[in-house]
C-alpha cells in the first residue's frame, strides 16, 4: 500500500466540484430552443380508458406510431410477462401511469395544458394487498392472466423430522411496508436529434447508461449506434437510475418527432406518487430450533408486492425470486423449504433498492433470531453464534448453494457485543431511566452477495447478463492517464478509487488519472453500476488494463534504454533497468511515442498506448462482504417515540480500496435504514391511492434522526478477486431494520409486546401496547 | 410542479393591499412558507397575490404596560433572535425557535401562521394559551378579536372576505407565570400531531390549558384548573376532539400532560 493507491484514505477528486456546487447534472443543461414536458397521469390506480380529450400540443399512446412497450421478460419457468404500454392503452393500472404527454416552451405552461386535457376513465376494482391479490383478488392487473401471480416458486424441502425434533417452534408473519427510493436528483430526461451523426442524443440521470441505450433501442426501433446515452453528474441513483423509464421513450420519440430538444425532469410529487417504489414484502415463516438454539429448520412463504409492471431491465421478478435464495443468511441449518409469489397489483412496480430484498429477508430471519432467543431466554448474540458459518468453514456453499468466499462472522458478532455493551445495557435496563423510558440492544447480521456475474445471471434470462468488464486506458502525450469505463459513478466516488487502482499498477499520481464514465458514446459496454460490482468489476478492468499499458511501456522503453524487457520496472509513475540510474517518465514515454516516433526502431510494437482490458472475477458468483449492526434504543412507551442511543457496525468488505469511501457507503447506508426502520412508508387506501405524495408526508430521516455511527471494520481479502476487494456498497441499509427492531422488541418484551411490522411508527408501538394493555 | 400564472402586488400601505384584495381571485401572501408549497402543488390558483411584506405597519411592534403588539409580518426567527420584545419573558422566544426549520422560520410570520390556521402549526396553539388578541383590517374598518375566537375551524378563520390580519396583540403577565408546550413531531421541523399547552399564573390566580393539533380549532379548556387538579388528560383529550383514534387520543392526553408537568415543575 502506498499513501495514494489502494488502501489509501483518498480525499475524493470529485468533491472539489461537487462541495462547491459545481456537478454538471441533467437539469442544469439548457439546450437552445429547448421546449419541456409534463405529462397527464392516471388519477386512478385501475380503470378503463373510455377516451382522453386531445389538443394540440398533446400526445397519447395511438401518436406513437412505431413505439413498442417495454418488456422485461424473466426466463424463470413460469413467469408471466407484462408489457408496460409508455402511454397508457386501454386500462391505466397505476396511480400515476402516463396516459398523455403535453409540451410547451416551460414546464409551467406544459402543466397548463396537462390540466386541461379530460380524461374518461371508468374505475375498476383496485388490487391493493399483495396477499389479497392472490388469495382473494379483487380484479386482475393483467386480464389476460387468469391471476394475478407473475411468477411463483419453490425450494421444496421434507422437514417433516426437524417438526417432531424442534424444542422450539416459532412462528410470526411479518412484513415490511412499501417504501420510495430517494435520491437527492431525481430522475430527468434531456433528449436532442443529432442531424449530423443521424443520432439521438439521451442525457438522462442513469447509472446503466449502456443498458439505458438497449432498452430505448428496442422500444424505439432504432440501431444501438443511433442513440447515445449521456448520464451526466448523477445525484444518487440506489437502483432507481438503473430503471428504464416510460419518461425516457415518450421523450425520445418526442424530440425525434418535433426536431426540437426536449426535457422532463421529474419532481418529488412524481418519483414517490408514481415512480420509485420498493420493498413491499410479506411473511408467513417458522423456525425451528433445537434447545440450545440451532437452527434445524426454515419453513417460509413470502410475497412480495411486484406492482402494476415488469420494469427494465430487473423485471418484476428479481426480488422474489432472491427472497427464497437469500433467506438463509449467514447461517447454517438442516433443512429449508421456501414458497414465493411475486405479485402483480394496481401499484408502481417494486424497483430494486441499495439490499434489494436483503433489507427485507434479513428484517424477516433476524426478528425470528431474536424470537428464538427470547424463547429460549438466551442473549441475541448468543443465538447467532451458535449457527453462524464458521471462519475455518471458507469457501462455504449454503443450504441454497451461495458460495460464501471468505471472512469471520462470528468475530462480527463477537466484536458488536463488545462495542455495544451487551452487559452494560442488561445492567442499565434493570435500574430503568429516570425519564421512564424502556431501553433495548438489537442485533442483526447479514452477508451480502455482490459483484456475481454471467454464472449467476444467465439463468435469469432478463435482459442483461454482466460478462467481462471491460476499461480503455489510453496514455496521452502528456503523460496523463485516461481510463474509460461503462460503469457510471452515482455518488460511489469512482473518479478516485479507480485512480488509485491504477496508481497501484502504474504509479501514476491519482491527479494525472481522468475517469471518463457515464457516455455510451465514449465508453466501453457494460451493465452499469448495479450490485455493489463496480470496484470489483471495474476495479478489476483498470487494473487489467493498466497493466496493458505496462507492458507496452516497457516494450517502448527497451527500444530507448536497449534493454532487455524482464530487467524494466515501473514504480512511481516512472520506468527504469532495475540496478541503474537509467529511468523516464511516463510522460517521456509517451511523448517519444506519440510526438517523436523518429527516435523509435522500426520493429517497435505498433499497438501503441491505448488498450481495452477485460475483467472477470476467477470465480463469478460473487463476493461476500457481511456485517453484524448493533443497536440500542429507548422507547417512549407513552408516545411510541424511538431514539437510537447508540448504533455500531462491524463490517467486513474484504480489501479496501479507499477505507474512507467506504465509511461513508456505510454511513449513508445505514441512514437509509434507519429511514427504513423507523420513518419510511408509503400508505395505499382501498382505491389505490398512495397517501404519502410528498415529503411532508413520506418521511425521510434527516441530520437529527441518523444517530452517530460507530465503525470498525474486519479485512479478510476475497481470495477471487484482483486486490481481495468485496462489493460493500449497499450493506449499510440492509441491517438497520433488522437491528433496530429487535432493539424495540427487546425493549418492550417485558410489557409482552412484539412487533412484527416495518417501519415501526410511533402509532405501530402505541397500538402494540394499547391492544396488550386491553 | 410549477405554480399557474399569477399577478403579482407589492402594496406600500393598507389602504392600497385591502383595496387590491377586492380584486376576483386574490389572495394574500405573508411568508409564503405554506402557501408556496400550495401555489406549486396547485392546491390554491389565485389570479393575483397580494404581498403585505413591504407595508411598514405589519412589520412594526410596539409595547405598553399591558401588552406587547406584534406587527402580521414579524417572521418567526425575528421573534426566536429577540429582536422584538417578547412579554412571556422567553416562552415565546422558545415556541419561535422550534417552528420547523431556521430556513422557514427566516420568512414565516406570525401573521401568515395564524391567518393560514393550520391546527398543527405552532402559534394557533401557543397564541389561544397566551390569550392574545388579533387585529384586523378591512374595508368595513378594524376589529378585534380573541385569538381564541378568531379560528373558526380546520384551516377556517373568522376573517371576511377582504379583510387582513394586521397586528397580535399579547397580554403581559406576572414575573411568576409559568408556561410549558409540549408537541409531538415525528423528527425534527416537522408539524407535529400533537400539541399541549398550560399556563399558571398564581399571582393572578390564572389558569390555561390547549390542546392543539388536532382537525379543528385549538381547544381552550374553559376548566383549565379541574384538568391541571384532576390529571386525567385521557378526558381532556376527548374534550378537546382528539379522541376518535386511541392513538390520537392518547398522544394528546400525553402532550398536555408533558405540558402541564412542565408548568407546575
Amino acid at each position: 500500500m502506498t499513501d495514494k493507491g489502494v488502501g489509501a484514505r483518498l480525499p475524493r477528486k470529485e468533491d472539489r466540484r461537487f462541495l462547491t456546487g459545481q456537478g454538471e447534472y441533467v437539469a442544469n443543461l439548457r439546450l437552445p430552443g429547448m421546449l419541456e414536458v409534463a405529462f397527464v397521469r392516471s388519477p386512478m390506480a385501475h380503470g378503463r380508458i373510455r377516451g382522453i380529450g386531445k389538443f394540440p400540443g398533446v400526445f397519447t399512446a395511438g401518436d406513437l406510431q412505431g413505439v413498442k412497450p417495454i418488456r422485461a421478460i424473466s426466463g424463470l419457468k413460469g413467469f408471466k410477462a407484462s408489457e408496460q404500454p409508455v402511454l397508457a392503452i386501454g386500462k391505466v393500472r397505476q396511480v400515476g401511469e402516463l396516459v398523455a404527454m403535453c409540451v410547451a416552451p416551460t414546464r409551467a405552461e406544459a402543466e397548463d395544458i396537462a390540466d386541461r386535457v379530460e380524461l374518461d376513465l371508468e374505475e375498476l376494482p383496485a388490487v391493493v394487498d399483495m396477499v389479497e391479490a392472490r388469495t382473494n383478488p379483487p380484479a386482475l392487473v393483467h386480464d389476460e392472466w387468469g391471476d394475478n401471480v407473475f411468477l411463483e416458486s419453490l425450494v421444496d424441502d421434507d422437514l417433516s423430522a426437524v417438526r417432531g425434533d424442534a424444542a422450539v417452534k416459532v412462528r410470526r408473519s411479518i412484513r415490511t411496508a412499501r417504501q420510495h427510493m430517494s435520491p437527492m436528483e431525481g430522475r430527468g430526461v434531456v433528449c436532442e436529434w443529432n442531424r449530423r451523426l443521424d443520432q439521438l442524443v439521451m442525457h438522462s440521470a442513469a447509472q446503466m447508461p449502456h443498458i439505458n441505450r438497449a432498452g430505448l433501442a428496442e422500444c424505439l426501433g432504432l440501431d444501438q449506434g443511433a442513440i447515445r446515452v449521456i448520464a451526466p453528474d448523477v445525484g444518487g441513483g440506489f437502483g432507481y437510475k438503473g430503471i428504464l423509464l416510460p419518461e425516457e421513450v415518450c421523450l425520445a420519440w418526442l424530440c425525434m418527432k418535433l426536431g426540437r430538444p426536449v426535457r422532463w425532469i421529474e419532481d418529488r410529487r412524481e418519483q414517490l406518487s408514481a415512480n420509485a417504489n420498493c420493498r413491499e414484502h410479506h411473511y408467513d415463516i417458522t423456525v425451528f430450533a433445537d434447545a440450545k438454539g440451532r437452527l434445524l429448520g426454515i419453513d417460509c412463504e413470502a410475497t412480495v408486492d411486484s406492482g402494476a409492471y415488469s420494469s427494465y431491465p430487473f423485471s418484476a421478478c428479481l426480488e422474489g425470486a432472491q427472497v427464497s435464495s437469500i433467506l438463509p443468511g449467514p447461517y447454517k441449518m438442516d433443512r429449508y423449504r421456501c414458497r414465493t409469489w411475486s405479485v402483480a397489483t394496481n401499484k408502481a412496480p417494486i424497483l430494486p433498492y441499495r439490499g434489494v430484498a436483503r433489507t427485507g429477508v434479513c428484517f424477516a430471519l433476524e426478528l425470528m433470531l431474536d424470537a428464538v432467543a427470547r424463547e429460549l431466554k438466551m442473549e441475541p448474540h448468543e443465538v447467532r453464534l451458535a449457527n453462524l458459518v464458521q471462519p475455518g468453514e471458507m469457501p462455504y456453499t449454503n443450504i441454497t448453494r451461495k458460495h460464501f468466499d471468505s471472512g469471520d462472522y462470528p468475530q462480527a458478532v463477537r466484536r458488536a457485543a463488545k462495542m455495544i455493551d451487551v452487559a452494560a445495557v442488561r445492567a442499565r435496563q434493570k435500574k430503568g431511566e429516570p425519564d421512564g423510558r424502556r431501553i433495548g440492544v438489537g442485533f442483526a447480521i447479514f452477508c451480502e452477495q455482490a459483484a456475481h456475474g454471467t454464472s449467476v445471471y444467465h439463468g435469469w434470462g432478463i435482459p442483461m447478463v454482466p460478462g467481462h468488464e471491460q476499461c480503455a486506458a489510453r496514455l496521452s502525450p502528456d503523460g496523463v492517464l485516461e481510463l474509460r469505463i461503462g460503469a457510471h459513478s452515482h455518488g460511489q466516488g469512482m473518479e478516485t478509487t479507480m485512480a488509485q487502482v491504477a496508481h497501484t499498477v502504474l504509479g501514476v499520481d491519482p491527479e494525472n488519472v481522468r475517469l471518463v464514465h457515464g457516455d455510451t458514446g465514449l465508453t466501453p459496454y457494460s451493465t452499469g453500476t448495479w450490485g455493489s460490482r463496480s470496484m470489483v468489476m471495474s476495479g478489476g478492468a483498470v487494473a487489467a488494463a493498466c497493466e496493458v499499458i505496462a507492458g507496452r511501456v516497457k516494450a517502448i522503453a527497451a527500444k530507448l534504454f536497449e534493454a532487455s524487457i524482464q530487467d524494466l520496472v515501473i514504480a512511481e509513475g516512472h520506468v527504469g533497468v532495475a540496478g541503474t540510474d537509467k529511468r523516464l517518465s511516463l510522460a517521456e514515454i509517451a511523448h517519444v511515442w506519440y510526438r517523436k516516433p523518429q527516435l523509435l526502431p522500426a520493429d517497435v510494437d505498433p499497438a501503441g498506448l491505448e488498450a481495452i482490458a477485460g475483467y472477470k472475477a476467477e470465480v463469478d458468483t460473487g463476493t461476500f462482504s457481511y456485517a453484524c449492526h448493533a443497536a440500542t434504543v429507548a422507547v417512549d412507551t407513552e408516545t411510541g417515540r424511538v431514539d437510537i442511543i447508540d448504533y455500531v457496525v462491524v463490517e467486513d468488505g474484504g480489501t479496501l480500496v479507499n477505507p474512507m469511501i467506504v465509511d461513508g457507503q456505510v454511513f449513508g447506508g445505514t441512514a437509509q435504514g434507519v429511514g427504513t426502520a423507523l420513518y419510511e412508508e408509503m400508505p395505499f387506501d382501498a382505491q389505490g391511492q398512495p397517501l404519502a405524495t410528498t415529503l411532508a408526508d413520506y418521511l425521510l430521516p434527516s441530520a437529527t434522526e441518523v444517530p452517530s455511527i460507530r465503525i470498525d471494520h474486519i479485512e479478510t481479502p476475497s481470495p477471487y478477486t484482483r486486490f481481495g476487494q468485496k462489493g460493500i456498497g449497499e450493506g449499510g441499509a440492509i441491517a438497520p431494520p433488522a437491528a433496530i427492531a429487535n432493539a424495540v422488541n427487546d425493549a418492550l418484551a417485558p410489557l409482552g409486546v412484539e412487533i412484527t411490522e416495518s417501519p415501526l411508527t410511533p402509532r405501530r408501538i402505541v397500538e402494540a401496547l394499547l391492544k396488550r394493555r386491553r | 410542479m410549477k405554480a399557474g400564472a399569477f399577478d403579482y402586488a407589492r402594496p406600500k400601505d393598507l389602504a392600497e393591499a385591502v383595496h387590491l384584495l377586492s380584486t376576483e381571485n386574490a389572495r394574500i401572501l405573508a411568508g409564503g412558507q405554506s402557501l408556496g408549497p400550495m401555489l406549486n402543488l396547485r392546491a390554491v390558483q389565485p389570479a393575483l397575490l397580494v404581498d403585505l411584506r413591504a407595508i411598514e405597519e405589519l412589520k412594526s411592534f410596539n409595547e405598553d404596560s399591558e401588552s406587547v403588539t406584534l406587527g402580521a409580518c414579524i417572521t418567526h426567527a425575528q421573534i426566536e433572535d429577540g429582536r422584538v420584545p417578547d412579554p412571556t419573558h422567553g416562552f415565546m422566544r422558545e415556541i419561535a425557535a422550534n417552528i420547523a426549520y431556521r430556513a422557514v422560520r427566516n420568512r414565516g410570520t406570525v401573521g401568515g401562521s395564524l391567518a393560514h390556521a393550520d391546527p398543527a402549526a405552532d402559534w394557533p396553539s401557543a397564541l389561544t394559551l397566551l390569550g392574545a388578541t388579533v387585529v384586523i383590517a378591512g374595508p368595513g374598518g378594524r376589529r378585534e378579536l380573541l385569538v381564541e375566537k378568531f379560528f373558526t375551524g380546520l384551516f377556517d378563520t373568522a376573517l371576511r372576505a377582504g379583510e387582513i390580519l394586521v397586528a397580535i396583540r399579547v397580554p403581559k403577565r406576572s414575573a411568576a407565570a409559568r408556561y410549558g408546550f409540549w408537541k409531538f413531531c415525528r423528527k425534527a421541523g416537522e408539524f407535529p400531531q400533537a400539541i399541549g399547552g398550560a399556563l399558571t399564573d398564581p399571582e393572578r390566580n390564572e389558569a390555561r390549558a390547549v390542546i392543539g393539533a388536532t382537525q379543528g380549532a385549538p381547544h381552550l379548556f374553559d376548566d383549565a384548573e379541574n384538568v391541571f387538579k384532576h390529571k386525567d388528560f385521557l378526558a381532556a383529550a376527548d374534550a378537546a376532539g382528539a379522541g376518535d383514534d386511541p392513538y390520537n387520543r392518547q398522544l394528546h392526553a400525553v402532550a398536555l400532560k408533558r405540558a402541564a408537568e412542565k408548568a407546575f415543575s
